[in-house]
């Protein structure tokens, strides 16, 4: 594919997947070179002997990153993914491994100082463990937080916040407290292979099962799946998290009019609850005979 | 009132034990929230273990849950002095993994203010790092510059620091010609005086020698080893750019010198900075001269919006403004790393993509985690004042390094 795109340019790649992936020998598990990078996959118990081989041997002098990510729902969930730069050749290199929350991953910090900071930022966020790192601590959160935040299983909103707590004189920990559920939207369009059953489609004759998208989000990434179909039965299902549900049952005033709707307004005027003088409209505000009628106006 | 000569209490069998003593989080030399807790012994510093994360947000994972366009705000807000800089190589990663083409018009204006970000991003640096070894008016006298870039932005944006301009596939809007214009002006007639003014005060400063040079040296082989990028490793000697060796956008286009040191020291990281500038307000000016006419942005609808002119009469385009500001564009499953050259060093985006209108994973890879890790080593047997001249000369933002 021609490429269209302005991001940064290196050298030429002709050879090197090959060269490195013949130098590394049995230590890579996978190789490809996909959008204009090349990135190897290589088994975990040699990842430093394997980015021994491609500092010393192949030129990659610098360690520019160390990154975490985290697919929950593969057996080894946890990716180490190491950025390598060389100076020299002008060249980039990905180097990827794999672990869970138990197994270690050989340290790096061997072969480069820089690796520490990076190996405790992944160890904070994943969890990811460092056999040979002296220094594992965590680096990013607070002191004495628990839990590996950047998790995919961990909430957005995390466990505990914090205020200042003014009988205490100091700050103090709590447990989260949300005004508002988080608002996750679906995106999936109904028109695109939702998954569930559209109100009032109860009866229609199921389609064929459609083709899967191309790529399949994974289970964790996406908007979360509805295995019930969505429906408003009562007004209590705000669909807006269970504060607002539990507002809307409570009971606002009865309405003096019955029958009739105001568009989308409900029931006409609420009775006064005391029994008191039903409310007013509001004054009408003074007219400006000196200003021109507004009009609608460029958005 | 009598003096007699007594011996001085450091000498005998007394011994003095090392102490510990914190450096921040609130110290004006910090640059920010760094608590650095320091071993010293006397007045020489044995140890130091910066801490970080103090204003760690999370960035990373709340990137995870916004749409690609929704998450480029977050990116202003990491090295809050030179947000541009941030958006640039988060868009870059975007679209090499879309393989979108960009305007000629539309890089050419990502150069001109990514330059001129470097240049508010480096008067803010000299500034505070003069002041942090005693110096006063250089700094008043380089924030007129900095005040003058951040109007820039303003009239370009609408915004003074978080402009959120560079958008996958260009830039949101495209700015008037009076900018242009004016830009060429200021740079002869505000940018220089003003600039070589301060300058005159510092560079050849006897007070300001004494207090940088020979400061924490690093030779070539350490800088290598530590991860050091932009003028940290410049300073030491090695002709490393990315806007030269990696050129994005019409970089490859753009004329100017890398500025290297000789002694790798605080003082040479300092004049690498101050050439930097000059180097900056060229690639500026080649900007301004070569600049095309033309669109600002992609014209795939599919991930640029259309204009709103052209909603009020089209309904295709209007389907298509909806849709990408509530669903977003879908970029195709795959990983890149895309760093481009920061005022500070290499910022790097790690971007993976499940194919779905989110990312499924961000990293961000800043220039002062490197750099800052390197403190002790840099420091160590230095004196304790060396210490805020060392992370002036380091320029960290703590927005940027805790993400």
């Amino acid at each position: 594919m021609a490429v269209l795109h302005s991001a940064p340019r290196y050298a030429s790649f002709d050879g090197v997947l090959d060269e490195l992936t013949g130098s590394l020998g049995d230590m890579v598990v996978a190789a490809r070179e996909e959008y204009g990078e090349i990135v190897i996959t290589v088994v975990r118990e040699r990842v430093e002997d394997a980015l021994r081989k491609l500092r010393d041997e192949h030129q990659f002098q610098q360690l520019m990153d160390i990154a975490g990510a985290d697919y929950p729902n593969r057996l080894e969930r946890f990716d180490v993914v190491y950025c390598l730069l060389s100076v020299t050749r002008n060249l980039r290199l990905i180097v990827k491994t794999t672990t869970d929350e138990a197994t270690p991953v050989p340290t790096v910090t061997t072969l480069w100082p820089n690796a520490g900071w990076y190996e405790r930022e992944a160890y904070d966020m994943y969890g990811v463990l460092f056999a040979g790192n002296t220094d594992l601590r965590r680096i990013l959160t607070d002191y004495g937080f628990e839990g590996h935040p950047f998790r995919k299983d961990f909430p957005l909103t995390g466990y505990v916040e914090l205020r200042y707590s003014e009988e205490d004189k100091r700050v103090v920990y709590e447990p989260v407290e949300l005004a508002q559920d988080l608002r996750q939207f679906d995106f999936m369009s109904p028109w695109e292979g939702a998954d569930y059953v559209l109100p009032g489609d109860e009866k229609a004759v199921p389609p064929p099962p459609a083709p899967a998208p191309v790529a399949t989000a994974p289970v964790t990434g996406g908007a979360p799946k509805t295995e019930t179909p969505k429906t408003t039965e009562k007004p209590s299902d705000t669909g807006a998290g269970e504060k607002a549900n539990a507002a809307a049952t409570e009971k606002v005033s009865e309405a003096k009019t019955t029958g009739g709707t105001v568009a989308g307004q409900g029931q006409g005027e609420p009775v006064a609850k005391d029994g008191g003088e039903a409310p007013q409209a509001p004054a009408p505000t003074e007219s400006r005979p000196d200003r021109d009628a507004k009009d609608g106006g460029e958005a | 009132m009598s003096f007699s000569l007594e011996q001085s209490p450091t000498t005998g069998d007394e011994v003095i034990t090392n102490y510990t003593i914190n450096f921040g989080p609130q110290h004006p030399a910090a640059h920010g929230v760094l608590r650095m807790v320091m071993e010293l012994d006397g007045e020489i510093i044995e140890r130091i273990d910066p801490h970080v994360g103090l204003l760690h947000r999370g960035t990373e994972k709340l990137i995870e849950n916004k749409t690609y366009l929704q998450a480029l705000p977050y990116f202003d807000r990491l090295d809050y002095c030179s947000p541009l800089c941030m958006e640039h190589s988060y868009v870059l990663a975007i679209e090499k993994l879309l393989n979108l083409e960009v305007p000629l018009r539309a890089q050419y204006l990502r150069v001109l203010f990514a330059e001129l970000t470097r240049i508010c991003n480096h008067m803010l640096n000299m500034g505070s790092h003069v002041m942090d070894v005693g110096a006063m008016t250089p700094n008043l006298w380089l924030f007129e510059i900095r005040e003058d870039c951040l109007n820039f932005f303003e009239r370009a944006s609408g915004a003074r620091m978080h402009s959120a301009w560079f958008r996958p596939g260009g830039v949101h809007q495209d700015v008037p010609e009076k900018l242009l214009v004016d830009l060429g002006e200021w740079i002869d007639t505000r940018l220089f005086p003003l600039f070589e003014d301060a300058m005159s005060l510092v560079v050849d400063n006897r007070i300001f020698k004494q207090r940088n040079v020979d400061i924490a040296i690093v030779s070539k082989e350490d800088a290598l080893a530590w991860g050091f990028s932009g003028p940290m490793i410049r300073a030491a000697g090695i002709p490393w750019d990315l806007r030269k060796s990696q050129p994005y956008d019409v970089y490859d286009r753009m004329e100017f010198e890398i500025p290297v040191g000789t002694n790798s020291d605080c003082y040479d990281r300092f004049m690498v900075r101050v050439e930097e500038v000059r180097q900056s307000a060229r690639i500026m000016k080649q900007c301004l001269a070569q600049m095309p006419q033309g669109p600002i942005a992609s014209t795939d609808r599919k991930v640029v919006p259309p204009k709103r002119a052209e909603m009020k009469q089209s309904m295709e385009s209007l389907i298509h403004h909806f849709k990408l500001y509530t669903e977003g564009f879908h970029v195709p499953a795959g990983e890149v790393y895309v760093a481009t050259e920061s005022p500070k060093g290499e910022f790097g985006v790690y971007l993976v993509s499940d194919g779905s209108n989110k990312p499924y994973r961000c990293k961000i890879r800043p220039t002062a985690f490197s750099h800052l890790q390197a403190m002790d080593f840099m420091s160590k047997g230095h004196m304790l004042p060396d210490a805020t001249a060392i992370l002036g000369a380091i320029d960290v933002v703590f927005g940027e390094c805790d993400r």
